[in-house]
């Protein structure tokens, strides 16, 4: 457990630390609440889908999601298109916006559901089965949108998930809070939490044990596509449209979460909190290189150098050297290789 | 050499003369990619005869050539068990660089000198890929995913974002240098570009060192299994930064040829066409878990997608289908090998 404290205090000190920065760069600006809400609304899209990447790592066997934003905007595109054939976003608002939403999770779960089924029942490896499904997702996307951009419209219930403030901070990101709650809930309390993280860790002696390596695996991948399923509501409420090739650079960003929150690739460990604690550290970032005025191509340029970085903190146990009183002696001293998992 | 040549050799010799359908496919995987070129091209050919024109037949060869050096690349890496998104990257970089090096300070340099520095600029890219795969002992392909975005971040924000739409004379001059030329029924002249030649002598060199080098039967070594071939005596971060620094290789040469085959060079290109490639490989019959695969296979494999890409319009079915229906085949494909394999 001392290995978990390590991560969790380097990215509560991370987030401090640049928070301070924010505020001495900008002149107290930064922490503005203006600033900070609109923070914490660009927020949900990414970390519900790292949250996924993070389950699916964590399954093991070379396990990851890359199909997550492509579900995402499939379900977004697919349900609008559905849901505006029978009732009209600007006649019956909230009808449409409940419709919306549960066609939005529902497509999210199912398209979850169909990699779990892929990887666990026809051994397909998780890396070539989320690439074939990401992009089936995005062609069916193209396919029911042609290529161009669909109108959800700004219907009350939806818009105020997308813009509205509870208690000054935004609904969308107490919906992001509370469905991480949930599933770091789910992770610690359930025996699902327990087959996932023991079967990320040994596969073979987790079906030994007898564990329902078919339906965790399901689970996982389709709590990951029920999380993209939300994701694609949310970018819908925030963006009026939604189309298919939305938020290119997600996948990337949401892998670079799991990774800087200490979730082990080849799986078996992983936090919820770390994970969002992670996002938020990501997020306060971008915004401070937006402050700064450096250009797209210098963040995509920084999320690159930051998750090689962090793959070698995570390899040499930098974080020892960082917080000593934390760990046990450090050895720099490459260790022997991982076995490779074959299937 | 890889376990599964030698089942496939101990197979060939208990049944020689017991031939089966069954046998074939799961020896020769690229058979069904076979197959299903061969199905496509003559169902494309009935439904609209223009496809069987020399020039529709051309142009699939041209395009090929680009997607094929990257497949290359991606197969001998995948062969080994990692698997490489950053390539396109890479080439990006690569030929995007190299243009302005020439267009600003050496407007003179002959072609082959230009090839031969996009080759090493490629190579040096792939072996900081290779000792950061080897080093940071994580999954490749989250290592590539990075470094795609370091290469490409690097190339936007610091080397340019300007299209060059005038590339240096010699370079076009490559582009349009022909290896034969013969005039339609229309009255079009088709061509056969000289640049053509290059992926066959690539795939003869990939072939050359996966099937008669110590180097190719290490990748395959490794790919089965990466402990047992440690232990056998191969060195692994050799392995690793030639497998790299091959893909990388051939990825810089991907990327100058696209600029002189396009007469143009456009930073924002190529990214973003890695999974095309990734799916050529796999549908060419590489399991992503390494240890499998072969060079005919990866051909065959680009072949079928760049004639999926081309014919889907020809037939009447839009273009939109496209993505969807290479993902069914990625799918459908995974699928397929994985349950020939079991039945083994």
């Amino acid at each position: 457990m001392q290995k978990t404290g390590g991560q969790l205090v380097m990215l509560v000190a991370i987030n401090c630390l640049l928070l301070v920065l924010g505020a001495a760069i900008s002149g107290g600006s930064f922490l503005s609440l203006f600033n900070l809400q609109s923070m914490a609304s660009q927020l949900p899209e990414i970390g519900l889908l790292a949250i996924g990447v993070m389950l699916a790592m964590c399954a093991g066997n070379g396990g990851i999601d890359l199909s997550g934003i492509a579900l995402a905007n499939l379900s977004g595109v697919l349900s609008a298109v559905i849901v505006s054939s029978f009732v009209s976003s600007a006649e019956s608002e909230l009808a449409f916006s409940l419709g919306f939403i549960g066609g939005a999770v529902a497509i999210g779960f199912f398209g979850g559901v169909i990699n779990g089924l892929l990887i666990s029942k026809l051994n397909i490896t998780p890396i070539l089965c989320t690439l074939g499904t990401q992009m089936a997702f995005m062609g069916l996307a193209v396919v029911v949108s042609g290529g161009k951009a669909v109108m959800v419209g700004s219907p009350a219930l939806l818009s105020s998930i997308g813009n509205d403030m509870f208690l000054e901070v935004p609904i969308s990101f107490l919906i992001f809070v509370v469905v991480a709650g949930l599933i770091a809930a789910a992770l610690k309390f359930t025996p699902y939490g327990l087959w996932l993280m023991l079967t990320g860790t040994n596969p073979k002696a987790a079906v030994y044990a007898g564990f329902p390596r078919t339906g965790v695996l399901v689970a996982t991948y389709a709590i990951s596509g029920t999380l993209s399923g939300l994701a694609g509501v949310i970018i819908a409420a925030r963006n009026v449209n939604v189309k298919f090739d939305y938020g290119s650079s997600y996948l990337l960003i949401a892998i670079l979460i799991a990774v800087m929150a200490g979730v082990k690739p080849e799986g078996g460990y992983g936090r919820v909190i770390c994970v969002v604690l992670s996002a938020v550290a990501l997020q306060l970032m971008s915004s401070l290189l937006n402050f700064g005025g450096l250009s797209n191509f210098v963040r995509d340029f920084a999320w690159g150098l930051l998750l090689l970085t962090f793959l070698a903190v995570g390899r040499y146990d930098l974080t020892g050297l960082l917080f000593p009183g934390n760990r046990q002696p450090v050895s720099l001293a490459p260790r022997p290789h991982a076995p490779k998992q074959d299937n | 050499m890889s376990a599964s040549r030698i089942e496939e050799l101990q197979e060939g010799a208990s049944r020689t003369r017991s031939f089966s359908l069954g046998d074939l496919i799961r020896r020769r995987p690229e058979s069904i990619t076979f197959v299903l070129l061969v199905a496509i091209c003559v169902i494309v050919a009935v439904i609209n005869p223009a496809f069987l024109q020399p020039s529709t037949l051309i142009d699939i060869g041209r395009a090929s050539v680009v997607m094929g050096l990257f497949a290359l690349g991606v197969f001998i890496i995948l062969a080994a068990g990692g698997i490489d998104v950053s390539f396109t990257a890479i080439a990006a970089f690569t030929m995007y660089s190299l243009t302005v090096l020439v267009l600003n300070h050496f407007p003179t340099t002959p072609i082959v000198v230009i090839l031969l520095v996009a080759i090493l600029g490629g190579m040096l890219l792939g072996i900081v890929n290779g000792l950061l795969v080897h080093h940071l002992n994580v999954p490749s392909l989250i290592v590539t995913i990075g470094t795609q975005y370091l290469f490409r971040g690097f190339l936007l924000s610091f080397v340019g974002t300007v299209w060059i739409m005038s590339l240096p004379p010699q370079m076009g001059a490559f582009g349009r240098m022909p290896l034969f030329q013969f005039e339609s029924a229309n009255g079009a002249v088709v061509t056969l570009p000289f640049y053509f030649l290059i992926l066959p002598v690539a795939a003869l060199v990939t072939w050359w060192i996966l099937n008669r080098t110590l180097m190719g039967r290490a990748i395959f070594a490794v790919g089965g299994n990466a402990n047992i071939a440690s232990r056998l005596g191969y060195n692994l971060r050799t392995v690793q930064i030639f497998l790299f620094g091959y893909a990388g290789a051939l990825a810089g040469l991907a990327g100058i040829i696209h600029v002189c085959a396009n007469r143009q060079a456009n930073p924002f290109d190529l990214v973003g066409t890695e999974i095309n490639v990734i799916a050529a490989v796999v549908l060419g019959g590489a399991r992503i878990t390494g240890g499998t695969g072969t060079v005919l296979g990866t051909i065959l494999g680009v072949l079928l997608i760049v004639v999926i890409n081309s014919v889907l319009v020809m037939v009447g079915i839009p273009s939109t289908w496209q993505r969807l229906v290479v993902g069914s085949f990625i799918l459908l494909a995974a699928a397929f090998f994985v349950t020939r394999q079991r039945k083994k």
